[in-house]
């Protein structure tokens, strides 16, 4: 399951690959330059839309590829924002091992929920997973001597810069920040692409479309799911460890429901089944909110209207939209 | 050496749905190259009994035994490896894909079990296997559209060629002539004709026609019983199954 395959016919197809990893560098390239023209205060909102981007597009691969809609995610991201958080804050470790026990924490919780849920599937599914993500949730409140609960815990001067080879960054600088959430930004982008356009990706679409078909072409869709789960998971985890680097801070309120119920919400606005869907959607909904709460404290009403009219002009989410325009362009 | 093994052995297999026994302790037996045809009225636990032998749904009690190998707890996607391949009664396709996709994804299951390099270094020997699989059904989708949006019949013929790309040893095909044109029903036939001597073909079909010009044998199934067993020229004598299914 390790191996790409281009799936369609000689050189148009071939040339149509090239486009879409094209395509998606472009945008991780234009990110990369944005910083340079941008004032300084957007760097911090893209770096934090960069990271609940990585954190949608981990998400959108369980939703948008295999179909099973979770509303539970924000376990998999508090579990990589308390692994790395907490081994900061208590063994003083630096930013490299705090991400490796993030990731670890991520892989562990997915794996074990995943062998539990994936017995499930539509409401169900939905359901056992936010009931595991509340049971998670509670016990970040219960255990808030270690965990600070929902005072949360701040990392401001524990963290030592990050030394790599000649280069020591200071995650809490402006330019360290975008750039590092940029990193992580762009390497979930490839390796979302690349499962999704791997064999195994083109399986898990068929799970998605006829579960028992593929069943009875002879793949065992639980692997396939549990795969997709844990992985999902893990760069859930990835994105919530990162946060908690560049953020200083991790509480009890990431692994809250709305912290499951965000990256649905930027999924499904962005486009579902896109891998930069969930940056367009993240994008949207952060700077809606941003800018309508500048003029009124009644901003939610208007977050609520603009989403109604999303809904209802582009059903697909926005790069739904484009895809239905251009259909080899965005996987 | 002794007797040779069937290729396929079922021994008091059974099925129970709730208070109702689908199918009742059925001992069967399928040699290699036949064309077999299961015959019964709505409802006799046709679909029941072949869906048991993919594993599609487990058996309540009993034994399926396949190349002399027990595979009653073999979970289907595995019994695909070992060479069995089943289409729906109702056609079950990838609506949503492509053509090329839908037989691809067949191809694939096939390839990953022999060798990963196969495709890993050569991407063009999928294709050349999803052609030569649409080839042998004879059958040239028009384009790129989705697979469900194809006539009926040639949605059949594409789950037909996604069976075959498996490259089983045993195809099921339930009712594979439901809703077919009479001239799609022949070039079915032809083509169930022209694949055995390779696979071995267990059918369930109502169309009478069809089962006395393709199968050696026919195995005739009542409330969950086979009632009768034999030649189409047996079967079509034989006083019960007149009484219990072609109504003379």
């Amino acid at each position: 399951m390790t191996v790409r395959v281009q799936s369609g016919e000689g050189a148009a197809l071939a040339h149509a690959n090239r486009l879409v990893w094209g395509v998606h560098l472009a945008v991780a390239a234009l990110l990369l330059l944005l910083q340079f023209v941008l004032p300084p205060f957007h760097h911090g909102m893209l770096a934090r839309i960069m990271v609940l981007a990585s954190y949608a597009i981990g998400y959108n691969l369980l939703l948008g590829y295999t179909g099973l809609m979770s509303l539970g995610h924000a376990m998999f991201f508090a579990a990589g924002m308390y692994g790395t958080g907490l081994t900061v804050y208590y063994l003083g470790f630096g930013a490299l091992p705090a991400i490796v026990t993030g990731l670890l924490a991520s892989i562990a919780v997915a794996l074990v929920i995943g062998w539990i849920t994936l017995r499930t599937t539509g409401v169900s599914f939905l359901i056992v997973t936010m009931m595991f993500a509340q049971a998670f949730f509670l016990a970040t409140l219960y255990f808030n001597r270690i965990t600070g609960g929902d005072q949360g815990l701040v990392l401001a001067g524990r963290l030592p810069p990050l030394h790599l080879g000649p280069l020591t960054l200071n995650l809490a600088q402006p330019g360290v920040k975008y750039n590092v959430a940029l990193v992580v930004f762009t390497a979930c982008v490839l390796l979302g692409l690349w499962l999704v356009r791997s064999p195994a990706g083109r399986v898990l679409v068929a799970i998605r479309e006829n579960e028992e078909r593929a069943r009875l072409i002879g793949y065992n869709t639980f692997h396939y799911k549990w795969l997709t789960l844990t992985i999902s998971g893990a760069v859930s985890g990835l994105a919530g460890s990162t946060y908690t680097l560049l953020f200083s801070y991790l509480g009890s309120s990431f692994a809250s429901i709305l912290y499951s119920i965000y990256p649905l919400l930027w999924t499904l606005v962005g486009g579902v089944g896109t891998i930069i869907g969930p940056l367009v959607g993240a994008t949207m909904m952060t700077y809606v909110v941003d800018i309508t709460s500048g003029y009124t404290t009644a901003y939610l009403i208007v977050v609520g209207a603009a989403l109604v009219i999303l809904i209802m002009r582009f059903p697909q989410g926005i790069m739904g939209a484009v895809r239905a325009r251009w259909p080899q362009w965005v996987p | 050496m002794g007797p040779v093994s069937p290729l396929l052995e079922t021994v008091n297999l059974e099925k129970w749905f709730g208070g109702l026994r689908a199918v009742h302790s059925v001992d069967f037996r399928l040699e290699r190259g036949e064309i077999r045809a299961i015959i019964g009225p709505n409802g006799a636990g046709k679909t029941t009994f072949v869906s048991m032998i993919c594993g599609r749904i487990p058996p309540t009690s009993g034994r399926v035994i396949f190349k002399g190998r027990e595979i009653t707890r073999v979970p289907a996607h595995a019994r695909v490896g070992l060479g069995i391949a089943y289409t729906f009664q109702l056609v079950s396709i990838f609506r949503n894909l492509t053509v090329y996709e839908n037989v691809a994804l067949a191809v694939q299951r096939r390839l990953v079990r022999h060798s990963l390099d196969a495709i890993k270094d050569n991407p063009r020997a999928l294709t050349a296997e999803v052609e030569g699989a649409l080839a042998e059904v004879e059958f040239s989708p028009p384009d790129d559209r989705p697979a469900g949006t194809l006539a009926h019949g040639h949605q059949r013929l594409l789950e037909v060629a996604m069976a075959l790309a498996l490259h089983p040893e045993l195809l099921i095909l339930d009712e594979p002539t439901q809703g077919l044109a009479p001239e799609e029903i022949a070039g079915l036939g032809a083509l169930i004709r022209r694949i055995t001597g390779n696979v071995t073909v267990l059918l369930i079909e109502h169309n009478m026609e069809v089962v006395l010009g393709l199968s050696q044998r026919v195995t005739v199934m009542n409330w969950g019983d086979i009632i009768a067993e034999g030649t189409p020229q047996e079967i079509e004598a034989n006083p019960e199954v007149q009484r219990v299914y072609l109504g003379q």
